[in-house]
Protein backbone atom coordinates (compact mmCIF):
# COMPACT_ATOMS: atom_id res chain seq x y z
CA UNK A 1 0.00 0.00 0.00
CA UNK A 2 1.02 3.42 -0.61
CA UNK A 3 1.98 5.91 1.54
CA UNK A 4 -0.90 8.03 1.62
CA UNK A 5 -2.72 5.10 1.72
CA UNK A 6 -2.01 3.92 4.49
CA UNK A 7 -1.59 7.74 6.18
CA UNK A 8 -5.57 8.10 5.52
CA UNK A 9 -6.48 4.41 6.63
CA UNK A 10 -5.11 5.32 9.59
CA UNK A 11 -6.73 8.68 10.04
CA UNK A 12 -10.07 6.57 8.84
CA UNK A 13 -9.62 3.83 11.20
CA UNK A 14 -9.08 6.58 14.22
CA UNK A 15 -12.39 7.90 13.72
CA UNK A 16 -14.72 5.79 16.28
CA UNK A 17 -12.07 7.45 18.88
CA UNK A 18 -12.00 10.84 17.81
CA UNK A 19 -16.09 10.48 18.65
CA UNK A 20 -15.04 10.05 22.07
CA UNK A 21 -12.21 12.46 22.46
CA UNK A 22 -14.09 15.36 21.11
CA UNK A 23 -16.87 16.05 23.96
CA UNK A 24 -13.37 14.61 26.02
CA UNK A 25 -11.41 17.44 24.54
CA UNK A 26 -14.07 20.43 24.72
CA UNK A 27 -15.21 19.21 28.35
CA UNK A 28 -10.84 19.52 29.45
CA UNK A 29 -10.57 23.40 27.51
CA UNK A 30 -14.20 24.36 29.55
CA UNK A 31 -12.89 22.72 32.70
CA UNK A 32 -9.27 23.76 32.72
CA UNK A 33 -9.94 27.20 32.44
CA UNK A 34 -12.87 27.13 34.86
CA UNK A 35 -9.95 25.22 37.50
CA UNK A 36 -7.63 28.26 37.51
CA UNK A 37 -5.52 27.25 35.11
CA UNK A 38 -5.08 30.43 31.92
CA UNK A 39 -5.98 30.17 28.75
CA UNK A 40 -2.50 29.80 27.00
CA UNK A 41 -1.88 27.16 29.96
CA UNK A 42 -4.56 24.87 29.02
CA UNK A 43 -3.75 25.10 25.47
CA UNK A 44 -0.29 24.40 25.98
CA UNK A 45 -1.03 21.27 27.82
CA UNK A 46 -2.70 20.27 25.37
CA UNK A 47 0.12 20.58 22.56
CA UNK A 48 2.78 19.60 24.59
CA UNK A 49 1.67 16.95 27.41
CA UNK A 50 -0.94 15.57 24.85
CA UNK A 51 -2.73 13.18 27.10
CA UNK A 52 -5.92 13.37 28.39
CA UNK A 53 -6.58 11.60 31.44
CA UNK A 54 -3.65 12.70 33.00
CA UNK A 55 -4.65 16.10 32.00
CA UNK A 56 -7.86 15.73 33.94
CA UNK A 57 -6.63 14.71 36.63
CA UNK A 58 -3.99 17.49 36.65
CA UNK A 59 -6.96 20.39 36.54
CA UNK A 60 -8.64 19.08 38.85
CA UNK A 61 -5.27 19.25 41.04
CA UNK A 62 -4.76 22.36 40.45
CA UNK A 63 -8.60 23.28 41.37
CA UNK A 64 -8.16 21.59 44.82
CA UNK A 65 -4.81 23.47 45.09
CA UNK A 66 -2.12 20.61 45.29
CA UNK A 67 1.20 21.25 45.09
CA UNK A 68 3.58 20.88 41.60
CA UNK A 69 5.30 17.70 42.95
CA UNK A 70 2.10 16.14 43.83
CA UNK A 71 0.71 17.03 40.66
CA UNK A 72 4.29 15.55 38.65
CA UNK A 73 4.19 12.20 40.46
CA UNK A 74 0.08 11.50 39.75
CA UNK A 75 1.31 12.32 36.09
CA UNK A 76 3.60 9.50 36.39
CA UNK A 77 1.38 7.10 37.34
CA UNK A 78 -1.67 8.20 35.51
CA UNK A 79 1.02 7.75 32.04
CA UNK A 80 3.02 4.92 33.17
CA UNK A 81 0.38 2.52 31.32
CA UNK A 82 1.77 4.09 27.69
CA UNK A 83 5.26 2.21 28.43
CA UNK A 84 3.41 -0.70 27.99
CA UNK A 85 1.64 0.35 24.83
CA UNK A 86 5.71 1.40 23.56
CA UNK A 87 6.59 -2.25 24.69
CA UNK A 88 3.85 -3.91 22.54
CA UNK A 89 4.70 -1.58 19.32
CA UNK A 90 8.54 -1.76 19.52
CA UNK A 91 8.62 -4.42 17.38
CA UNK A 92 7.09 -2.49 14.51
CA UNK A 93 8.55 0.51 14.78
CA UNK A 94 12.52 -0.22 16.00
CA UNK A 95 13.52 -0.55 12.04
CA UNK A 96 12.63 3.12 11.65
CA UNK A 97 14.63 6.29 12.51
CA UNK A 98 14.59 8.09 15.46
CA UNK A 99 13.00 10.99 13.34
CA UNK A 100 10.21 8.62 13.25
CA UNK A 101 10.36 7.12 16.76
CA UNK A 102 10.36 10.71 18.68
CA UNK A 103 6.95 12.02 17.00
CA UNK A 104 5.29 8.62 16.89
CA UNK A 105 6.31 8.16 20.38
CA UNK A 106 5.39 11.96 21.33
CA UNK A 107 1.99 11.18 19.82
CA UNK A 108 1.03 7.48 21.47
CA UNK A 109 -2.29 7.90 23.04
CA UNK A 110 -4.40 4.88 24.31
CA UNK A 111 -6.54 5.63 21.70
CA UNK A 112 -3.67 5.81 18.94
CA UNK A 113 -2.14 2.27 20.46
CA UNK A 114 -5.41 0.38 20.32
CA UNK A 115 -6.04 1.17 16.58
CA UNK A 116 -2.64 1.09 15.12
CA UNK A 117 -1.91 -2.04 17.67
CA UNK A 118 -5.18 -3.86 15.78
CA UNK A 119 -3.83 -2.95 12.62
CA UNK A 120 -0.59 -4.44 12.79
CA UNK A 121 -1.78 -7.71 14.51
CA UNK A 122 -4.33 -8.12 11.58
CA UNK A 123 -2.04 -6.63 8.39
CA UNK A 124 0.86 -9.40 8.27
CA UNK A 125 2.15 -7.87 5.14
CA UNK A 126 5.05 -6.00 5.19
CA UNK A 127 5.65 -3.48 7.31
CA UNK A 128 7.57 -1.09 4.48
CA UNK A 129 5.31 1.95 4.68
CA UNK A 130 2.75 1.10 7.62
CA UNK A 131 4.46 3.84 9.86
CA UNK A 132 2.21 6.16 7.63
CA UNK A 133 -0.52 4.39 9.33
CA UNK A 134 0.47 5.14 12.58
CA UNK A 135 1.00 8.72 11.76
CA UNK A 136 -2.16 9.29 10.54
CA UNK A 137 -4.07 7.70 13.14
CA UNK A 138 -2.05 10.11 15.60
CA UNK A 139 -2.33 13.34 13.58
CA UNK A 140 -6.09 12.66 13.74
CA UNK A 141 -6.37 12.39 17.48
CA UNK A 142 -3.43 15.47 18.15
CA UNK A 143 -5.22 18.03 15.88
CA UNK A 144 -8.89 16.44 17.45
CA UNK A 145 -7.73 16.74 20.54
CA UNK A 146 -6.39 20.25 20.40
CA UNK A 147 -9.11 21.99 17.99
CA UNK A 148 -11.61 20.64 21.03
CA UNK A 149 -9.61 21.83 23.78
CA UNK A 150 -9.54 25.34 21.81
CA UNK A 151 -13.46 24.54 21.29
CA UNK A 152 -13.89 23.90 25.28
CA UNK A 153 -11.74 27.11 26.60
CA UNK A 154 -14.09 29.56 23.87
CA UNK A 155 -17.35 27.13 24.63
CA UNK A 156 -16.15 27.91 28.49
CA UNK A 157 -16.15 31.72 27.81
CA UNK A 158 -19.66 32.43 25.73
CA UNK A 159 -21.20 29.68 27.59
CA UNK A 160 -20.39 30.60 31.47
CA UNK A 161 -22.71 27.45 33.12
CA UNK A 162 -20.96 24.64 30.60
CA UNK A 163 -18.85 22.90 33.56
CA UNK A 164 -21.94 21.84 34.98
CA UNK A 165 -23.69 20.53 32.21
CA UNK A 166 -22.09 17.32 32.56
CA UNK A 167 -20.24 16.81 29.21
CA UNK A 168 -17.27 15.22 31.39
CA UNK A 169 -19.55 12.04 31.50
CA UNK A 170 -17.89 11.83 27.66
CA UNK A 171 -14.71 10.78 29.57
CA UNK A 172 -16.54 7.97 31.64
CA UNK A 173 -18.31 6.34 28.65
CA UNK A 174 -14.68 6.73 26.71
CA UNK A 175 -12.87 4.70 30.22
CA UNK A 176 -15.65 2.33 30.29
CA UNK A 177 -15.11 1.52 26.30
CA UNK A 178 -11.86 1.05 26.57
CA UNK A 179 -11.69 -0.99 30.30
CA UNK A 180 -14.50 -3.37 29.44
CA UNK A 181 -13.06 -5.10 26.97
CA UNK A 182 -9.51 -5.47 28.86
CA UNK A 183 -11.65 -7.89 31.31
CA UNK A 184 -11.39 -11.04 29.78
CA UNK A 185 -10.07 -13.07 32.84
CA UNK A 186 -10.61 -13.14 36.59
CA UNK A 187 -7.66 -11.50 37.56
CA UNK A 188 -8.60 -8.50 35.21
CA UNK A 189 -11.78 -8.18 36.69
CA UNK A 190 -10.72 -8.66 40.28
CA UNK A 191 -8.28 -5.83 39.64
CA UNK A 192 -10.47 -3.71 38.06
CA UNK A 193 -13.15 -3.91 41.23
CA UNK A 194 -10.23 -3.17 43.84
CA UNK A 195 -8.83 -0.28 42.00
CA UNK A 196 -12.64 1.19 41.67
CA UNK A 197 -13.65 -0.09 45.24
CA UNK A 198 -10.30 1.61 46.83
CA UNK A 199 -10.42 4.77 44.94
CA UNK A 200 -13.93 5.04 46.46
CA UNK A 201 -13.77 4.26 49.81
CA UNK A 202 -9.77 6.70 49.87
CA UNK A 203 -12.04 9.28 47.97
CA UNK A 204 -11.80 11.30 51.16
CA UNK A 205 -7.65 11.68 50.69
CA UNK A 206 -6.78 14.54 50.36
CA UNK A 207 -3.67 15.63 46.67
CA UNK A 208 -5.43 12.27 44.79
CA UNK A 209 -3.42 10.02 47.31
CA UNK A 210 -6.26 7.74 46.48
CA UNK A 211 -6.31 7.29 43.37
CA UNK A 212 -2.53 6.65 43.87
CA UNK A 213 -3.40 4.28 46.37
CA UNK A 214 -6.32 2.64 44.43
CA UNK A 215 -4.38 2.06 41.28
CA UNK A 216 -1.56 0.08 43.18
CA UNK A 217 -3.79 -1.55 45.08
CA UNK A 218 -5.37 -3.01 42.01
CA UNK A 219 -2.07 -3.91 40.70
CA UNK A 220 -1.32 -5.76 43.27
CA UNK A 221 -4.84 -7.61 43.81
CA UNK A 222 -4.85 -8.67 39.61
CA UNK A 223 -0.74 -10.11 40.21
CA UNK A 224 -1.71 -12.03 43.15
CA UNK A 225 -4.99 -13.11 41.76
CA UNK A 226 -3.16 -14.65 38.62
CA UNK A 227 -0.41 -15.72 40.86
CA UNK A 228 -3.44 -17.82 42.99
CA UNK A 229 -4.83 -19.17 39.04
CA UNK A 230 -1.31 -20.13 37.93
CA UNK A 231 -1.33 -22.52 40.68
CA UNK A 232 -4.20 -24.37 38.95
CA UNK A 233 -2.80 -24.09 35.23
CA UNK A 234 0.42 -22.70 34.30
CA UNK A 235 -0.45 -19.97 31.65
CA UNK A 236 1.16 -17.14 31.72
CA UNK A 237 0.44 -14.16 29.21
CA UNK A 238 3.54 -12.72 27.96
CA UNK A 239 3.74 -9.35 27.00
CA UNK A 240 4.31 -8.77 23.49
CA UNK B 1 1.22 31.68 32.12
CA UNK B 2 2.44 31.92 35.37
CA UNK B 3 5.58 30.14 36.46
CA UNK B 4 3.93 27.54 38.29
CA UNK B 5 2.33 26.97 35.14
CA UNK B 6 5.42 27.05 33.17
CA UNK B 7 6.91 24.23 35.70
CA UNK B 8 3.75 21.74 35.56
CA UNK B 9 3.41 21.64 31.44
CA UNK B 10 7.13 21.55 30.89
CA UNK B 11 7.08 18.90 33.92
CA UNK B 12 4.50 16.98 32.15
CA UNK B 13 5.25 17.23 28.85
CA UNK B 14 9.16 15.69 29.81
CA UNK B 15 7.55 13.02 32.40
CA UNK B 16 5.02 11.77 29.88
CA UNK B 17 7.29 11.91 26.82
CA UNK B 18 10.07 10.30 28.79
CA UNK B 19 7.44 7.00 29.53
CA UNK B 20 6.89 7.44 25.63
CA UNK B 21 9.84 7.54 24.34
CA UNK B 22 12.13 5.17 26.32
CA UNK B 23 11.97 2.09 25.17
CA UNK B 24 11.67 3.17 21.12
CA UNK B 25 14.81 4.96 21.97
CA UNK B 26 16.47 1.77 22.71
CA UNK B 27 14.95 -0.37 19.87
CA UNK B 28 16.15 -3.22 20.65
CA UNK B 29 13.98 -5.90 22.32
CA UNK B 30 13.61 -4.89 26.39
CA UNK B 31 13.51 -8.15 28.27
CA UNK B 32 11.13 -6.90 31.32
CA UNK B 33 11.58 -8.40 34.80
CA UNK B 34 8.45 -11.00 34.44
CA UNK B 35 7.01 -9.55 37.72
CA UNK B 36 6.92 -6.06 36.53
CA UNK B 37 5.57 -7.57 32.69
CA UNK B 38 2.38 -8.78 34.70
CA UNK B 39 2.07 -5.77 37.07
CA UNK B 40 2.43 -3.06 33.71
CA UNK B 41 -0.88 -5.23 32.54
CA UNK B 42 -2.70 -4.23 35.09
CA UNK B 43 -1.94 -0.38 34.95
CA UNK B 44 -4.52 0.43 32.29
CA UNK B 45 -7.84 -1.01 33.74
CA UNK B 46 -6.40 0.04 37.69
CA UNK B 47 -5.82 3.23 36.52
CA UNK B 48 -8.95 3.79 34.44
CA UNK B 49 -11.30 1.91 36.66
CA UNK B 50 -9.93 4.10 39.70
CA UNK B 51 -10.60 7.31 37.69
CA UNK B 52 -13.71 6.65 36.57
CA UNK B 53 -15.49 4.63 39.61
CA UNK B 54 -15.66 7.67 42.31
CA UNK B 55 -17.25 9.83 39.22
CA UNK B 56 -20.01 7.36 38.52
CA UNK B 57 -21.11 6.43 42.34
CA UNK B 58 -20.14 9.69 43.75
CA UNK B 59 -20.46 12.48 40.87
CA UNK B 60 -21.19 15.01 43.66
CA UNK B 61 -17.79 14.62 45.26
CA UNK B 62 -19.08 13.90 48.86
CA UNK B 63 -20.84 10.46 49.60
CA UNK B 64 -22.42 7.27 47.78
CA UNK B 65 -24.76 8.06 45.72
CA UNK B 66 -26.56 5.15 44.40
CA UNK B 67 -29.72 6.55 43.43
CA UNK B 68 -31.59 6.36 40.34
CA UNK B 69 -31.57 10.23 40.03
CA UNK B 70 -28.02 10.03 39.67
CA UNK B 71 -27.59 10.23 35.78
CA UNK B 72 -23.59 9.31 36.12
CA UNK B 73 -24.45 5.70 37.49
CA UNK B 74 -27.01 4.94 35.41
CA UNK B 75 -25.27 6.20 32.01
CA UNK B 76 -22.08 4.59 33.36
CA UNK B 77 -24.00 0.85 33.88
CA UNK B 78 -25.16 1.18 30.29
CA UNK B 79 -21.73 1.81 28.44
CA UNK B 80 -20.66 -1.04 30.72
CA UNK B 81 -23.63 -3.51 29.64
CA UNK B 82 -23.44 -1.80 26.04
CA UNK B 83 -19.29 -2.15 25.98
CA UNK B 84 -19.76 -5.87 27.25
CA UNK B 85 -22.00 -7.08 25.04
CA UNK B 86 -20.78 -5.76 21.82
CA UNK B 87 -17.30 -4.82 22.09
CA UNK B 88 -17.38 -1.70 20.08
CA UNK B 89 -16.13 1.67 21.05
CA UNK B 90 -18.23 4.28 19.67
CA UNK B 91 -21.34 2.50 20.31
CA UNK B 92 -19.88 2.48 24.14
CA UNK B 93 -19.60 5.89 23.90
CA UNK B 94 -22.82 7.13 21.91
CA UNK B 95 -24.97 5.17 24.14
CA UNK B 96 -23.98 6.01 27.09
CA UNK B 97 -23.97 9.39 26.26
CA UNK B 98 -27.59 8.76 25.10
CA UNK B 99 -28.37 7.29 28.17
CA UNK B 100 -26.89 10.28 30.24
CA UNK B 101 -28.52 12.74 28.74
CA UNK B 102 -31.97 11.52 28.50
CA UNK B 103 -31.56 10.31 31.90
CA UNK B 104 -30.25 14.09 33.37
CA UNK B 105 -33.18 15.39 31.17
CA UNK B 106 -36.31 13.60 32.10
CA UNK B 107 -34.84 14.10 36.17
CA UNK B 108 -34.07 17.43 35.42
Amino acid sequence: MSRSRELLLGMRDTIPMLVGALPFGIVFGTLAVSSGLSISATLAMSALVFAGSAQFVAASLVASGAGLVVILLTTLIVNLRHALYSASLLPHVRHLPQRWRVPLAFWLTDESFAVVHRHYLLDKGPLEHKHWYFLGSCLAMYSVWFVCTLVGVLLGQALPGLADWGLDFAMVATFIGIVVPLLRNRPMIIAALVAGGTAVLAHGLPYQLGLMLAALLGVVAGVLAEHAAGRERLTVPEVE
Amino acid sequence: MSSFEIALILGMAVITFVIRYTLFAVGHRVRFNPLVARALTYVPVAVLTAIVAPIMLMPDGDGLQLTLDNAYLVGGVAAILIAARWRNLLATIAGGMLCFFLWRWFYG
